[in-house]
């Protein structure tokens, strides 16, 4: 394999993870407010729709990806009412959104499918994509991933280095101390619900307008079980997210280029990989007991006082 | 309610949603009703035509979306001419999972006193049988498989035929000898084809290797998309496809290569990289059948298989890049092939291991090509 090849490879793999990066991260911040929430498939799938639609109709590929991360924020806050303001059972209410998302999907995308929608294209960033090695594989990509560099470090910087970012940490750990403070934990739990949907939207718009131009049933293809898997891999970190969404979408990558290569190994088990992957990660994080890192509150609602 | 403070349960709660979503996806797995046990199975041959003064209801079950091209757009299209038969009532469903759903589905159609129902996919193959068994007098057309009835014939094409051709156009085009195929699963049909275009492009480019990648899908634009990718950064510089989605066209436009088609001319999606395409032609056919069973001479057991002598398959215009001395060479063996004289899977033939399979002059036979399981030499890839 030579340099070429692997540059293909990674930039590939980068490509790949985007989506599921953009999904793990939004899971993370409703997570770190203390909502579970298992919609995400569903959440990817409708954002995708909404995408692709918003871009075929207006023409913009930019007002499509708002699109996406609003609809996301709209069935994100779907939940965010049924848990938050009615005490509903999060791993329910999750599951429910993820049936009623993939459903919507179907319904409305049908008509749909096969057409084409302006998408985003890769372009070679100024001076940075003429580095060796690491402009072919992070500076020759589109618009989106550029953007998905941003995050994380925005992510990180909100929830550790702001006041309110403190504040959704502090109510999915404790929600009662955040209340104690003068704080309002229900509006706050709503928001990391909402923002967190919105981020999830953003990576099922990346299926629609970047990943391909078209639409299709069944894009979001499970990447929402495998962001909700890579929380827990990342243990609630931002930084791991990255790297998690990167080796997936790399073992996804590097499946398809080992057959392009010539391998005699049968294409059934290569296709398995990414998922065997996930499954032997989500064992090993709960071998090693990292569940301590789980905020204390998650998934449990707050109950009225009284 | 704290159960999530444990790792385990919160592991638990998301192998159950996975599984929910999995079970989902097979739902609707209901057996059809046993009312055939005491019905007479036994049909004269040939079926007797519907009385004169009905309409033939004539129906059609899709695998995909008909979308603006593909498999199950070429297949509509032959609907389409069936539709327009004066004595006719069609209907369709299309992106009908293979076997449970499809036993659902086409149940529906004959137990709706459907005359003639097109199940056009191999996957369907099962269900049709089982159907036909028990509906002896709902007459069924199977397309791509092997298995027949009293009631049931099967059909398809020689589509390995313009694959070849396909092939001579790619191999003449490539600079780089490598070509690159996106292909579906691994079943005699899909490396039949495979086999037919790299035999078409070593005839007139020795040099030339056939690449293949397995996406085990018949419709993902964004994994097939990814597996001509993978292909052009191996190398190839001429991208085919087995796939309905245009997804491996955009890549080669993308990379400013170019691409063969499939199902029906896809040059709309890629014009500056579509070369032509393999393409079905199958209103001829289906306003056959329909005739026949007018007219009563319609028959079951059957085995179909016409190619482009009978305008079942062809290849689709040629993009502007394609020169002409090219064309010609193209165009002589596809004056052959109409003609009937069929030489694609004539020896000397060898496969991947360099062991000669048919020697010089010998004929493929239908039976080896329907039950096609190795590739020939120039492929680059496996079959499993």
């Amino acid at each position: 394999m030579d340099w070429g090849i692997l540059v293909a490879l990674l930039a590939a793999a980068v490509q790949s993870g985007t989506p599921v990066l953009f999904a793990t991260l939004g899971e993370m911040l409703s997570e770190k407010g203390g909502v579970l929430n298992l919609g995400v498939e569903g959440m990817m799938s409708v954002a995708a729709l909404a995408a692709f639609l918003t871009a075929y109709f207006t023409g913009s590929p930019w007002l499509g990806f708002l699109a996406g991360g609003l609809a996301g924020a709209c069935l994100a806050s779907l939940h965010g009412v049924i848990c938050v303001g009615f005490l509903g059972n999060q791993v329910v209410s999750g599951l429910a959104l993820t049936i009623l998302g993939l459903g919507l999907t179907h319904f409305f995308g049908t008509p749909y499918i096969g057409l084409a929608a302006p998408g985003f294209s890769k372009f070679a960033v100024p001076g940075l994509a003429d580095l060796p090695v690491l402009g072919g594989i992070l500076f020759r990509q589109d618009a989106l991933v550029y953007v998905s560099y941003v995050l994380p470090v925005a992510f990180w910087f909100f929830l550790q280095r702001t006041r309110p970012g403190l504040a959704v940490r502090a109510v999915g750990e404790m929600p009662a101390a955040v209340a104690a403070a003068g704080l309002h934990p229900l509006r706050l739990r709503l928001f990391a619900a909402v923002a967190g949907g919105f981020l999830v939207g953003l990576g099922g718009a990346y299926l629609s307008l970047a990943y391909t131009h078209l639409w299709t049933n069944g894009l979001s293809a499970g990447r929402g079980w495998i962001a909700v898997a890579l929380v827990i891999f990342a243990f609630w970190r931002p930084g791991r997210a990255v790297a998690g969404a990167y080796l997936f979408g790399g073992v996804m990558a590097f499946q398809l280029r080992l057959q392009a290569t010539g391998t005699n190994l049968p294409s059934s088990l290569l296709l398995m990989l990414p998922y065997a992957l996930t499954v032997l990660v989500l064992a090993l994080s709960a071998w090693r007991g990292r569940g301590a890192d789980a905020p204390a509150a998650l998934g449990v609602n707050i109950e009225p006082e009284g | 309610m704290n159960v999530f403070k444990s790792m385990g349960a919160k592991l638990a709660v998301f192998c159950l949603g996975a599984a929910l979503t999995l079970s989902l996806a097979a739902c609707g797995d209901q057996k059809a009703e046993q009312k055939a046990a005491d019905k007479p199975a036994v049909e004269a041959k040939p079926a007797p035509a519907p009385a004169a003064d009905k309409k033939i209801k004539v129906g059609f079950v899709y695998v995909s979306p008909i979308g603006d091209a593909g498999y199950s757009y070429a297949h509509h299209q032959g609907q389409k001419a069936v539709a327009a038969l004066p004595f006719v009532e069609s209907s369709f469903v299309e992106s009908v999972p293979e076997g449970a759903d499809s036993e659902r589905v086409i149940t529906n159609m004959a137990r709706k006193d459907f005359d003639l129902v097109f199940t056009t996919s191999f996957g369907y193959m099962d269900s049709t049988l089982k159907v036909a068994k028990e509906f002896p007098k709902v007459r069924f057309m199977h397309c791509s498989g092997f298995k027949t009835a009293e009631n049931m014939s099967n059909y398809f094409g020689r589509m390995y035929q313009a694959r070849y051709l396909t092939g001579m156009v790619a191999g003449q085009m490539t600079k780089k000898n490598i070509l690159g195929y996106v292909a579906a699963f691994p079943i005699p049909e899909v490396i039949r084809g495979i086999n037919a275009f790299t035999l078409g492009a070593r005839s007139v480019n020795p040099q030339a290797q056939v690449r293949v990648v397995w996406t085990k899908t018949w419709y993902d634009p964004a994994l097939e998309k990814d597996a001509a990718v993978s292909l052009l950064d191996v190398g190839a510089d001429v991208i085919a496809q087995h796939q309905d989605s245009p997804g491996p066209q955009e890549a080669a436009q993308q990379r400013g290569v170019y691409s063969i088609g499939y199902n029906s001319d896809m040059s709309a999606f890629a014009p500056k990289a579509h070369l032509t395409a393999a393409v079905w032609n199958w209103a001829p056919l289906y306003v056959q059948t329909v005739e026949e069973v007018k007219n009563g001479t319609w028959k079951g057991g059957q085995a179909i298989w016409g190619g482009m002598d009978k305008g079942v398959v062809d290849v689709a215009p040629y993009g502007p890049m394609v020169p002409d001395a090219v064309k010609a060479k193209v165009e002589a063996k596809r004056a052959e092939l109409k003609a009937g004289t069929d030489t694609v899977f004539m020896g000397p033939i060898k496969d991947q291991a360099g062991k000669e399979r048919y020697a010089a002059g010998q004929k493929a036979p239908d039976a080896d090509l329907l039950g096609m399981t190795w590739f020939v030499e120039g492929v680059v890839g496996t079959t499993e």
